[in-house]
């Protein structure tokens, strides 16, 4: 019996190419055809005794020749034994085929006699055996009806919402720890964060916003001048960036530029478990990680709208000057004229907001990041598409209130 | 060919830029025999594995597998060379949105063309082998890191490598399973004959298993001894060695842990 271990070593070893698969014909590609094909012949000697008998090439190579299903017309008061001998080659593939079986066996308590198999595969099978089968059911649990998939995405939509107002809270007691001067993170952070949300952010802020003003200007221009009002362009595009799209575009540009970022960042760090270790060394992650990032976005954003708007009405001179024939003094005349101060205090005021939010939404989806590479890319999904779907939701909040209170 | 050594270490030089981490590593492994490297933390062993894996290339000297050399080989010979490796990473390295099983079957489904219940039946086999039988369909986030470190070494074996790659397989597990796995390396040498290189720091792992072992020493950047660790631990003069081998200095190392 011992030749299976140790006689066919070389050719074994020779055989085991492992590219059966695919037409990368390496010279290891041993032609399969030439191998016997595995089989397995149950035999009764006697009454009560009953022998496996193997033979063949039993290697995860002889493709194409399924292995025999692992199951027998075995009566349960017979013994079983082994016989390896005609076993040409084997590896993993007779080591599982005879774990099953053993299972099997086991299952219909018939009992066999291991000490039959060759030493290796018996000291292989008894190690796989050594540790009994865990039975209980992964966490992640499995898929059920329709109904209760409602009442679980119901139920989880909840712990969502009280987990956000929970974070939001927790935002809200840094900040005030923050004010009264007892800020616990690093000045160099919240720098580096404002360089980031800030500078860095600056010329994609002013392109889009450019071409949003020229957008503008040029659907107005097309309109107006049939009724000889070409000059209300002006007012069209000052207004309209102004109230809205400068703090808009900002937004979302924010939102898909740093909000996606700290997501990811912060899903990183989760994963890494960088935030357990803020945790234990007693910092509160939120002072420490969320603060820098949230206050930097809050401070930057108006500055952003600031260039915004500008940008945008810039695209609109332009289109004004070069295709409306105005004259350079007429537009901004008629720009200043048209910019009241409530105008520019609700694209101000919103801006604010929209930094906040931008903020919140990539923070919150980072920090409650699940544990691995897949989490991390859901949650910067989920920051940017409900940032992005915040800030609109915001920004007609904003709308409604400023029509009641006629601002 | 019959004394032709299957991993064959010529003057490597490893390094990332211009730190050198280590100079001039030579070794030659048989077929069948467990490579042990050893050396304190940060010396570069896991850098020697990746070296000798292809993830990273020496920037001196040559590797040869089965006497062809590993870094002059075209694309194809690469890759029917890389083939024949099964690999544990340090930390697992496990893909995080599969179930340890579907880890374990995407190798098997790629490279080979068995049956659906024949891979099934060997991912069972390869859990089982590292004692994770009935975790199937748990996620790398749902297991301990001991336990990650397992199904990584199971995704290793997956396809029956002829040269196993393992950076330090041992640790983060409890005595027990880390004895079992001892067993385990032993009976895919003598079983399957699989050549296997291993990174670790177990003393008892190191007696049990090797049959060559090579030093890798921090202060002097060089290899500072190879050879089989018992013959190590009695012949050696080097005091580094001596200090490693017998952990720091106390006596009968094998029994003493
Ligand atoms: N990506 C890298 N870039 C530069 N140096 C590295 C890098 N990875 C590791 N090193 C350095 O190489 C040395 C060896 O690292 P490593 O091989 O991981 O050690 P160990 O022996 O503990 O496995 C260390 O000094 C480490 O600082
Ligand atoms: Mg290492």
């Amino acid at each position: 019996m011992s030749h299976i271990v140790t006689g066919t070593f070389d050719s074994h070893c020779a055989l085991r190419g492992f590219t059966p698969g695919g037409n990368t014909g390496s010279d290891l590609d041993a032609p399969t055809e030439s191998l016997p094909p595995p089989r397995v012949d149950f035999q009764s000697p006697n009454a009560g005794r009953c022998v496996v008998r193997l033979s063949g090439d039993w290697t995860v190579k002889s493709t194409g020749r399924p292995h025999p299903a692992p199951d027998a017309n075995l009566s349960s008061n017979s013994t079983v034994a082994f016989d390896l001998n005609d076993v040409s080659d084997w590896d993993s593939a007779l080591l599982a085929w005879l774990l099953e079986l053993l299972i099997v066996l086991d299952q219909r308590s018939i009992r066999y006699q291991m000490e039959t198999l060759p030493g290796g595969v018996r000291r292989s099978l008894e190690l796989a055996r050594a540790v009994p089968e865990r039975t209980d059911t992964p966490p992640h649990g499995e898929t059920s009806g329709w109904l209760a998939r409602v009442g679980l995405g119901a139920q989880r939509g909840w712990t969502a919402t009280k987990h956000i107002a929970e974070f939001v809270g927790d935002c809200t007691l840094a900040m005030t720890s923050l004010v009264r001067g007892r800020a616990q993170f690093r000045r160099a952070d919240l720098l580096l964060f404002m360089q980031e949300a800030g500078a860095e952010a600056l010329p994609i802020n002013l392109l889009i916003s450019f071409l949003v003003g020229l957008i503008l200007a040029f659907v107005g221009a097309v309109q107006l001048q049939q009724f000889g009002a070409s000059i209300y362009v002006a007012n069209l595009v000052a207004i309209a960036m102004v109230r809205e799209m400068g703090c808009i575009m900002a937004g979302i540009i924010m939102c898909g530029r740093t909000g996606a970022a700290y997501a990811a960042q912060l899903g990183t760090m989760k994963v890494n478990q960088e935030i357990d270790a803020f945790r234990t060394f007693l910092f509160n992650p939120i002072d420490f990680l969320v603060m820098p990032r949230m206050l930097a976005l809050f401070l930057m954003m108006p500055i952003l709208t600031l260039f915004a708007n500008l940008a945008g009405i810039a695209g609109g001179v332009l289109i004004g000057i070069g295709m409306l024939d105005l004259t350079w003094l007429e537009y901004w005349h008629q720009t200043v004229h048209a910019l009241t101060f409530k105008h520019c205090a609700a694209g101000f005021m919103k801006s604010f907001v929209f930094g906040l939010i931008v903020a919140i939404s990539g923070c919150y989806n980072g920090m409650r990041c699940p544990n691995n590479a897949a989490g991390v890319g859901q949650a910067t999904t989920t920051a940017v598409v409900a940032g992005i779907t915040s800030i609109v939701i915001a920004d007609a909040v904003f709308a409604v209130l400023f029509n009641i209170f006629k601002f | 060919m019959a004394d032709q050594p299957h991993i064959e270490l010529k003057n490597v030089d490893l390094a990332y830029g211009d730190f050198v981490v280590m100079r001039d590593v030579s070794a030659r492994v048989a077929r069948g025999q467990v490579f042990v490297i050893m050396g304190g933390s940060g010396c570069g062993k896991s850098t020697l594995l990746w070296n000798m894996i292809g993830l990273q290339t020496p920037a001196k000297g040559d590797i040869l597998y089965d006497g062809k050399s590993f870094l002059q080989a075209d694309d194809a010979e690469r890759e029917s060379m890389e083939r024949k490796f099964g690999v544990l990473f340090q930390g697992g390295g496990l893909w995080s949105s599969m179930t340890l099983a579907e880890n374990i079957s995407l190798p098997l489904q790629e490279h080979t063309q068995l049956a659906d219940d024949e891979i099934r039946r060997i991912v069972r086999l390869k859990l089982a082998l590292v004692g994770l039988k009935g975790f199937e369909d748990f996620y790398p986030s749902e297991v301990s890191g001991g336990m990650m470190k397992r199904a990584g070494l199971a995704r290793a074996m997956a396809l029956d490598p002829e040269i196993l790659f393992f950076d330090e397989p041992s640790a983060g597990l409890d005595p027990i399973t880390s004895r079992r796995l001892d067993e385990l390396i032993l009976s895919l040498r003598d079983n399957l004959g699989t050549t296997v290189v291993m990174v670790t720091h177990e003393l008892d792992s190191i007696f049990a298993v090797a049959d060559q072992a090579i030093f890798l020493d921090n202060a002097s950047r060089t290899v500072k001894a190879t050879g089989n660790p018992r013959d190590l631990l009695r012949d050696t003069k080097d005091p580094a060695v001596r200090e490693f081998l017998t952990r720091g200095g106390q006596k009968e190392p094998a029994k003493a842990i």
